[in-house]
């Protein structure tokens, strides 16, 4: 447990991904089974359990310490998993020492001050209130040994059960522990990013990782022992597995003029989210982009997939063969349970474009348009309800493509995807196979309002930003109202000079962020804009990013509320 | 009644504590007549008083730092020797804060106060031990005064730093550390635990540094920042903690940003920080010190000077003792 603790408590305070890629690897590399296998289902949120601690702990807490001196600490520090760590005391650890802070001019009790790796003697009158309990020492836990019983015990015998490890822990162990049993880690890591760490100790890809995932349970040991050479690749031919997802790149100037149009098809790209469906034997499973399974939100889709094959297409919500905005899917994500309200207002669909296997046959190596083929074939046989196919846009040539392109402004649309019809189906980002073309994204010129510290190597830097535009104030004035944030997207030479131009112009410091003299114009684009009653402007920008600075503008050439409100649709 | 006769000659006014019957005020925050200084912190040694008695090494510290006319006069107290002012007897004891930094005790009318200014109870090989007074009175701070506080030993901490120098031997490790005491006694942990690299420091640092060397503190090689030829990959570099976010920190490779401080202990406070590895070192009691020592003084009646009061005195109380919060101002926890 103790190097499971200390991983998180470095991954907690670790901005740089680098950094945490090394310290995660480093820990699967040095760290024995099924501990380490353990510890890979807390990072991608695999442990079998979670508790409602809140009682256990109020209860604990009640028996062991001063109230007052509790609700005080608790006051302090915010947080209870974390407050209870700290004012923990451990049962003493050096034999009978009558008190570790004994004698003049001899500072601090020997036991207590030099010995490294266990935690420090508590003073033998407890602070926190009650008597000295004399108590054998207790072993440090291990993770295993720890996820192990939590699968045997009751909810009821979990205080005592609590007590003892804690007693075993050292003031991270303790912190590690109770967000382990609360299953919430927040400590910045994705399920995506641990597998990366994985994949990098062995010197194989994400893909690799992905591909044999969900055939795996923790605290998979056979993925170990694959990854080391010491055995066979885990087996996933039949099983209801995600496969990674072959993904595009974005369509350059110099990729479209290099471009053979007779190589390629086209289609509509898609404003929703890319899903994988796996469906065989009786089950029938959703999964996002990074492999998590989604079914659960989505029982209208899910419910009508009864047939066997691998599938990809995009989860939409559409109604009355409209695709809705992106703003109405997002009411249907990340929800564990789904309401009948939600159901009628905001129907799920699912919009095909490509086959991986289809009744048990993998299809991954033929070209595009064969596996196009069958999956046209297939799905005018089976015919699943909420489905159906993204149409193949018809061009004769690469001029009327690109008017097609620039003049769609539907919802639902974010532009086109360009397949080469002989590419299979390769997971991962190969180079020239699949092109996504987004339709050009909205501008406006905006004026820098706030700059704000980055994080890691940018500590030093002011890299975040709010912009704003102009609007009517009372008395006849105009005023900046914010209308996005966007963090720092150009060359570290800009970034300095934005940096040294905030320093410059800063009129009021709040913590980390400036509030900055209007004077510094950017070109912000965004996807798209919609109503919000979130923001004060009344508007919220999707994906803005920073597209030009714009020295040369004065921020009273900037745009107004009027022209950003006039970019909404539907 | 015993406790109104502590204040009979212990009392508050404007300026901080005051020792009437002997004419004198400890640690004031504005210019008296006669101060004496527990230490060197600029929260307690201030300038502009016309008579300061201190150690020889506080006094070092104030001309250091505050320049030779920061008082009227300096007058020099060894720590065990008495010296009677007015109608009290007064000496000073260790208080193994920082080099120099005392207790002082006081003695009047058969009884016995000890007032602590800032104190920890940790071997420190940058400073004398602290001595415990058996008194009744105990005049105590209270800067890591909640039971969270609980300092982990300082060779953990300086194992965990020296384990993120192996696991990133290509970055700078920056140690945000507060320039008088907090930098020197890093240093000499560094170097008890074998570290003989050269340590490197911002300029801020480098006067302290050199009066302890003078004063006769090891501290092995140090060497300038300024001076650096590179970008200092794998080396270990000290600032003063306002620093570790600033411009300064561009000219060191990809910094791993640490803080050593007893408030590292709280992680809501090293993450305001932007530190990436939080040092729980500190030159104060952690909260068992505080309670241990308060019962060790014998002391009936405790008085708490600075810092978070509530709890300590509540905890005074379970002790079964008149606890008191003074709640003195012009006191910081940022130098922590």
């Amino acid at each position: 447990m103790k190097r499971f603790a200390d991983l998180l408590d470095r991954l907690s305070y670790s901005p740089s991904r680098n950094a945490k890629l090394r310290l995660m690897a480093d820990y699967f590399r040095t760290t024995l089974d099924p501990d380490r296998g353990w510890a890979l289902a807390a990072l991608t949120d695999g442990l079998p359990f979670s508790f409602p601690l809140r009682r256990t702990l109020v209860e604990l807490m009640a028996r062991k310490m001063d109230p007052v001196l509790f609700h005080l600490s608790r006051d302090y520090v915010g947080d209870t998993a974390e407050t209870i760590a700290l004012v923990w005391d451990t049962p003493p650890r050096c034999g009978d020492v009558p008190s570790p802070l004994v004698g003049e001019g001899q500072g601090g009790g020997d036991c207590r001050t030099f010995a490294v790796g266990i935690p420090p003697t508590p003073n033998p009158s407890p602070p926190g209130g009650g008597g000295p309990v004399a108590q054998a020492e207790r072993p440090s836990p291990r993770l295993a040994d720890i996820v192990s019983q939590l699968a045997l015990i009751g909810r009821n015998e979990l205080g005592a059960r609590l007590e003892i490890w804690l007693d075993g822990l050292d003031v991270t162990g303790r912190w590690a522990l109770l967000k382990l049993l609360t299953g919430a880690l927040r400590v910045g890591v994705s399920a995506r990013l641990a597998k990366t760490a994985v994949a990098e100790m062995a010197g194989v890809s994400v893909g690799d990782i992905e591909e044999v995932w969900h055939a795996l349970a923790p605290p998979y040991e056979p993925l170990f022992v694959w990854l080391e050479g010491r055995g066979p690749r885990p087996d996933v031919v039949d099983a209801p597995v995600f496969r990674p997802l072959m993904l595009s790149h974005a369509l350059e100037d110099a990729d479209w003029t290099a471009l053979e149009l007779a190589d390629f098809s086209a289609e509509w790209k898609w404003d929703g989210i890319r899903v994988q469906i796996v469906a065989g034997r009786g089950e029938a499973h959703l999964f996002s982009r990074t492999g998590d399974d989604i079914g659960r939100s989505f029982p209208d889709v899910t419910s009508g997939l009864s047939f066997d094959a691998v599938l990809d297409g995009e989860l939409l919500v559409v109604r009355d063969g409209q695709v809705a905005s992106f703003n109405d899917l997002q009411q249907r994500l990340n929800r564990k349970g789904v309401s009948k309200r939600q159901l009628e207002q905001f129907p799920a669909h699912i919009r095909l474009y490509d086959a991986l296997l289809i009744d048990g046959e993998d299809l991954r190596q033929l070209p595009f348009v064969e596996r196009r083929a069958r999956l046209e074939a297939w799905h005018a046989k089976a015919h699943p309800p909420r489905t159906d196919l993204s149409p193949l846009i018809a061009a004769q040539s690469k001029d009327e493509l690109r008017e097609l392109w620039a003049a769609t402004r539907e919802t639902g649309v974010e532009g086109i995807m360009l397949k080469r019809r002989d590419s299979p189906y390769v997971a991962g980002r190969p180079k020239g196979l699949w092109w996504k073309w987004k339709r050009a994204p909205l501008t406006l010129d905006c004026v820098l309002m706030y700059a704000q510290r980055g994080s890691g190597k940018r500590s030093s830097y002011y890299s975040d930003y709010t912009f704003g535009v102009w609007r009517d104030g009372e008395g006849g004035t105009r005023e900046l109202v914010p209308v996005g944030k966007a963090y720092f997207g150009f060359t570290d030479e800009e970034l300095l000079q934005i940096d040294r131009w905030v320093r410059n112009h800063t009129v009021e410091s709040f913590g980390p962020v400036r509030a900055v003299a209007p004077g510094l114009v950017f070109e912000v684009a965004f996807d798209a804009v919609q109503r919000s009653t979130r923001h004060k402007s009344g508007v919220a920008m999707r994906f803005p990013r920073i597209h030009r600075i714009r020295w040369d503008k004065p921020a009273a050439e900037a745009d107004r509320l009027e022209t950003l409100m006039a970019m909404i649709q539907g | 009644m015993a406790t109104a006769k502590f204040e009979d000659w212990l009392k508050l006014d404007g300026a901080g504590l005051c020792c009437a019957p002997g004419g004198f005020h400890i640690d004031p925050v504005r210019p008296v007549e006669r101060a004496i200084v527990t230490h060197g912190h600029s929260d307690h040694a201030r300038p502009g008083h016309g008579a300061v008695l201190a150690t020889p090494e506080t006094i070092a510290i104030m001309r250091a730092r505050l320049g030779p006319e920061a008082a009227g006069s300096f007058q020099e107290l060894r720590y065990g020797e008495p010296i009677s002012m007015g109608g009290v007897t007064v000496r000073l004891a260790p208080a193994g804060h920082i080099l120099g930094s005392a207790q002082v005790v006081i003695e009047h009318q058969g009884r016995c106060a000890a007032i602590s200014g800032d104190y920890k109870r940790r071997p420190d090989p940058t400073a004398v031990p602290f001595e415990l007074v058996r008194c009744d009175l105990f005049v105590t701070e209270a800067t890591f005064g909640l039971p969270v506080f609980r300092h982990e030993p300082d060779a953990r901490e300086i194992g965990r730093l020296l384990a993120s120098l192996a696991a990133f031997p290509e970055r700078t490790h920056l140690i945000g550390a507060y320039g008088l005491g907090k930098t020197q006694r890093l240093i000499a942990l560094l170097r008890a635990a074998g570290y003989d690299r050269p340590i490197w420091l911002h300029g801020a640092l480098e006067a302290m540094c050199d009066l302890y060397v003078e004063l006769g503190v090891d501290l092995g090689q140090l060497r300038s920042v300024g001076d650096a030829t590179t970008k200092l990959p794998g080396e270990i570099v000290l600032c003063p903690p306002s620093a570790l976010q600033d411009r300064w920190t561009r000219r060191l490779t990809d910094p791993v940003t640490a803080f050593a401080s007893g408030w590292m202990r709280v992680r809501a406070r090293a993450r305001q920080r932007g530190v990436e590895l939080p040092l729980v070192i500190s030159d104060h009691c952690d909260w068992p010190e505080l309670v241990e020592t308060i019962d060790q003084t014998g002391a009936e009646e405790v008085w708490v000077t600075h810092g978070r009061e509530d709890a300590l005195v509540h905890q005074i109380g379970l002790l079964g003792k008149r606890g008191r919060a003074l709640a003195l101002v012009g006191f910081e926890e940022e130098g922590e």
